[in-house]
């Protein structure tokens, strides 16, 4: 059975080439809102990647975050942009060049690191299947809250996630402040 | 299953033979359970309103009303309105299906060591929560595409709708993760076992409390009444689906009624303890995996059937409160989720954590049927008689 194929690949492949396709459609998209639906699947697939390499929690995160995140994008596209029934958005020759050289510095620079980093490299397909599919989510908790348990010395991510709490809390009051009723409604609600 | 078939063919068959046979019965469950739902709901609305509802079709009852309509639907031209955009106009109710339907994966309908779940997940709350927020992104692209007023309208207001209860909703979704002390559904269901005082539902006065918000906010996250605005048929036509017909338009409806059952189901693993019945027959029957596999099969069996039950009460409940309250405004949805529903659940949040800090297997709701099984098998733990076995493990919180 060891010649057989192993679906892990096909399956990355499967993954990998849908997000790509649609990485570059939203790239050769002109219309916004098709552009956001392109982006959702090459993010979805992206989350099956996640949910492929054993780690569920960032894949449902993903799907949450990133693929509900962009359906707040298009919400806010449409409205803020919308002059005509469908927006399309043109895309003039310098920023097209501006964009290729910023986009393709960064495609090499991430190649580059994913090839040169020597952890990186794929296990053969025997010890790959000799991995044992753990849960991930109470890890990343306890990591989070200062006790990681894969480091020796236990030092976890407490302070960095403190921060961040804080941050999104001022960000959440902040908008509720700038949201809010300047004057006092005449009628009654 | 996989594993038990790869031991007679390819693997690779296995998991295919596997996978499919999952899928046909979660296809069948969203399926039927749509046609189902949908003769249930003219039903319900008929006797709400002191009439009889469909009385003709396939036998006295109208049972076979739907498939009526189903054939109907099908005969019906696709229409697309003229300024359309085409791609998107066409995807829109796959997407919602899809996103209906992927939440399904995820839900266990029979716990313990077989548990009947097509993709058993280790953090099954969160997956599911987070699919089926996607739902609400084949109605705005089915909003936008229709080059309608009318559609655009409910589409926006369907989003803001469903971003804003998203937060109360994941809010009440915690409490039950915070008790069971883990986001696998399997778990959470079974922490629940036995009868029926030991639901979460009846953990501590919070949980109490945190089921309704989770409820209400379950009815507004699926677009139903009184939450319906983005159809309101009195201002909008029809709302997001008003340039559908035929079958495209029920898909949205089978996407509907898919997450109501998805909603209904998650509730009743949280809180109404999923496949342990109000009273434990399976356990008293001697249907468990201790007594061999078949026994402990039917015995799940019987969880499923429960916990279909429960999932099936809870639609029939947002069926009832659809005809029987008015809908809201926009504003009062608004008003609602964020002035009420977000404040309790987050003060329910907060009692709920601190009644499991003080009392973390509950004071008063012990379970006899833990008492007994304790006091069967004292010697087991060490103690000097059956009466110190109890207390010892009431010490330790252990029941």
């Amino acid at each position: 059975m060891d010649q057989s194929v192993y679906w892990p690949t096909v399956f990355f492949w499967l993954y990998a080439a849908i997000a790509c396709a649609f990485g570059v459609a939203v790239v050769l998209s002109s219309n916004i809102v098709r552009m956001a639906f392109y982006l959702v699947l090459s993010l979805a697939a992206t989350a099956g990647l996640f949910f492929l390499a054993g780690a569920d929690f960032v894949g449902a995160m993903q799907l949450l975050i990133y693929v509900g995140g962009t359906l707040v994008l298009l919400i806010f596209g449409v409205m803020l942009t919308s002059q005509d029934r469908f927006v399309s958005i043109k895309t003039g020759r310098e920023e097209l060049w501006i964009a290729a050289l910023v986009g393709g510095c960064l495609l090499s620079m991430l190649v580059w690191a994913a090839v040169s980093v020597p952890e990186w490299k794929g296990l053969d397909r025997a010890s790959a299947e000799a991995v044992p599919l753990e849960p991930t989510a109470a890890p990343l908790g306890m990591g989070l809250l200062g006790a990681r348990v894969d480091a020796p010395d236990r030092s976890g991510y407490l302070l960095i996630f403190e921060i961040v709490s804080v941050h999104l809390l001022v960000v959440l009051l902040g908008a509720a402040y700038l949201a809010r009723a300047r004057q006092k409604r005449s009628s009654a609600v | 299953m996989a594993e038990f078939l790869s031991q007679y063919i390819y693997r690779w068959l296995a998991h295919s033979l596997a996978a499919v046979v999952h899928i046909a019965l979660l296809l069948n469950l969203v399926a039927v359970g749509a046609l189902m739902f949908i003769w249930l709901e003219r039903k319900v609305a008929g006797r709400i309103q002191d009439r009889l509802g469909p009385t003709r079709v396939g036998g006295k009852f109208g049972w076979l009303q739907t498939l009526a309509d189903g054939l109907k639907l099908i005969t019906k031209e696709d229409l697309m309105p003229d300024g359309a955009d085409e791609f998107l106009f066409k995807i829109a109710p796959y997407v919602s299906f899809c996103a209906s339907f992927a939440a399904i994966i995820a839900l266990p309908f029979a716990g313990g060591d077989m548990p009947f779940v097509a993709q058993h997940l280790n953090i099954g709350v969160f997956f599911i929560i987070a699919v089926l927020g996607l739902e609400v992104f084949g109605v705005i692209l089915a909003g936008y595409s229709s080059a309608s007023k009318w559609s655009l309208f409910g589409a926006m207001r369907e989003a803001a709708q469903v971003v804003s209860y998203e937060v109360p909703l994941g809010l009440c979704a915690v409490v039950p993760v915070l008790i069971a002390g883990t986001m696998d559904l399997v778990y959470i269901g079974d922490a629940q076992a036995g009868p029926f005082w030991n639901w979460y539902l009846f953990h501590d006065p919070f949980t109490f409390i945190v089921f309704w918000v989770y409820f209400t906010c379950a009815t507004a996250s699926v677009n139903r009444a009184p939450f319906d605005l983005a159809e309101a048929e009195s201002e909008l036509v029809a709302g997001f689906h008003t340039e559908y017909s035929g079958l495209r338009w029920s898909f949205f409806f089978m996407a509907e009624y898919g997450s109501m059952m998805a909603v209904s189901l998650l509730a009743s693993i949280l809180f109404l303890g999923g496949w342990h019945g109000p009273v434990p027959v399976a356990k008293l029957l001697g249907l468990t995996f201790d007594n061999g596999p078949l026994w402990g099969y039917f015995g799940n069996l019987l969880g499923c059937i429960n916990v279909l039950a429960k999932g099936v009460l809870g639609v029939t409940v947002m069926m009832w409160v659809r005809w029987t309250l008015p809908r809201l405004r926009i504003d009062q949805v608004i008003t609602t989720c964020l002035k009420y529903c977000v404040p309790i659940a987050a003060a329910c949040f907060l009692g709920a954590t601190w009644w499991q800090f003080m009392w973390p297997n509950g004071i008063w709701l012990k379970s006899p049927l833990a008492v007994y099984e304790l006091r069967e098998n004292w010697p087991e733990t060490g103690a000097a008689t059956p009466a110190d076995a109890v207390a010892l493990s009431t010490e330790r919180g252990a029941i």
